[in-house]
């Protein structure tokens, strides 16, 4: 089961079914496996270590 | 959703409480008026075609000019006359218009306007008989408009999920060929604003003029690198039209092959002036708006994150109708998504003490700029300089000036 993390700045969430293709993550990859100073990719201000695990 | 973001909003600054006491039903009725007055913010904008349209009815080459008297002296005596706003909208009123589509039409109004000026202006000045000097002001006027052209591009850039806005965003900014802009701004400046490895953040003691030389080049070689890093990600070469800030220069190279060859050489010099006079508005108010400001590093080896203190604010009310609340810096920098039309006050921040236009006048005469800004400098970080972005070419006499550790000492 895919799990979701939120922003806590603008409340997007990075579902891991979805990725963020624009930035270079495609469907299904995983959360363990972005980056630690993977941004937001709609706030740019708040980074992985920042968010939470929502779902 | 929202209740876990204000849960864990630890801002340790807060936004002043909507109308701040004051006359409620008043202010109220301030807040809904000004849906139409952020009309004005094509005001700027709609001046050089009509002050080029003066110039060819009256044959004066003077009122070429006229962008820059609006820009530097008759926007200052209006926020003079005119003060600050310090209203907030309640959070009722928030909810109501924080999604509404009005506010971004006006946004699509501006991205045509802002091409209205340019071509406008380009046309009275290669179709008519102008003197140098007065093809000179139409191109800086030209460039004035540009400027505001990178404001509504930031409010636009910053909406990444709204395709339209974000295509706006690349039009607007393709008229002055700072095509690099969203990228580094969104991704570079949000993330490195207020510390030293930012090139969009100037140092207490750094005069604009050197300020300039770090920031322009450093920008776009943060924006390339970051969309490098994207287009490898995507397994794609930088060098294809998948690369936006490609896509923004192609737009720029097309618009101004079109106007050199219908308007004739004359575009050689106004596009260089006019696009390079936009940038430089750019970088009066990438100067402006952190000066000195600093971030801590935590232990971690993290910078704190940015909050409202991180900024320089200006509430003056004529010149945030005109730049879309982009003044209210605080706030944005804090939350970077938040629509013009909701963006807020706060007390207790770092303020500027008129809006942009002035501050921008200050800025190039540096020895003003200094007189006014660095005592501000001081007293916001507490007389304790360690806490300050310092020009290292300048700490120890900064230090020997400035600092005050019998001040730190007995706080501490």
């Amino acid at each position: 089961m895919s799990k979701k993390y939120e922003c806590p700045d603008c409340g997007y969430i990075y579902d891991e079914a979805e990725g963020v293709e624009h930035e270079g993550y495609p469907p299904r990859f995983k959360w363990e496996d972005l980056p630690e100073d993977f941004p937001c990719p709609d706030c740019f201000v708040r980074e992985k270590p920042d968010f939470i695990l929502v779902g | 959703m929202t209740s876990l973001v204000e849960q864990l909003d630890v801002t340790t600054t807060s936004p002043n409480p909507a109308n701040n006491g004051k006359n409620s039903v008043k202010i109220n009725a301030w807040i809904k008026s000004k849906r139409y007055w952020y009309w004005l913010s094509l005001l700027l904008p709609s001046v050089p075609a009509a002050s080029a349209y003066l110039a060819v009815q009256s044959g004066q080459g003077i009122w070429l000019w006229f962008t820059l008297v609006m820009m530097y002296a008759i926007l200052p005596v209006a926020d003079y006359i005119f003060g600050t706003d310090d209203a907030n909208p309640d959070d009722e009123l928030v909810n109501k218009i924080k999604d509404e589509r009005y506010y971004v039409y006006i946004m699509y109004c501006t991205t045509a306007m802002h091409w209205i000026a340019l071509v406008s202006m380009a046309y009275v000045v290669s179709h008519y008989d102008w003197s140098w000097l007065s093809i000179l002001g139409g191109a800086l006027s030209a460039g004035v408009t540009n400027g505001l052209g990178l404001v509504a591009a930031h409010e636009m850039g910053h909406k990444v999920k709204d395709k339209t806005q974000s295509f706006c965003a690349k039009l607007v900014l393709a008229c002055s060929g700072y095509g690099h802009f969203c990228i580094e701004h969104n991704k570079g400046h949000h993330k490195d604003v207020a510390t030293p490895e930012d090139p969009a953040s100037s140092k207490f003691g750094e005069s604009i003029y050197k300020f300039v030389k770090r920031e322009i080049p450093g920008a776009f070689r943060r924006a390339w690198g970051l969309e490098l890093t994207r287009l490898h990600r995507r397994g794609k070469s930088e060098w294809s039209l998948d690369n936006e800030i490609i896509q923004t220069f192609l737009m720029t190279a097309v618009a101004y092959t079109l106007m050199l060859a219908y308007f004739g050489s004359v575009m050689i010099p106004f596009l260089a002036i006019a696009s390079t006079y936009g940038w430089w508005q750019l970088t009066c108010a990438n100067y402006v708006e952190h000066y000195g400001l600093l971030r801590q590093k935590k232990e971690n080896g993290r910078y704190e994150r940015c909050q409202p203190h991180h900024s320089w604010n200006s509430n003056h009310k004529v010149s945030n109708l005109i730049t879309l609340h982009l003044q209210r810096h605080s706030d944005h920098h804090a939350h970077p998504t938040r629509s013009y039309q909701v963006l807020r006050d706060y007390d207790d921040v770092p303020s500027l003490p008129s809006g942009y236009p002035t501050m921008f006048v200050l800025a190039m005469i540096p020895s003003a700029w200094r007189a006014v800004m660095d005592h501000r400098v001081v007293d916001w970080a507490g007389g304790d300089m360690n806490k300050v972005n310092i020009d290292p070419d300048q700490t120890e006499q900064v230090f020997k000036r400035f600092h005050q550790p019998e001040v730190v000492n007995n706080a501490a």
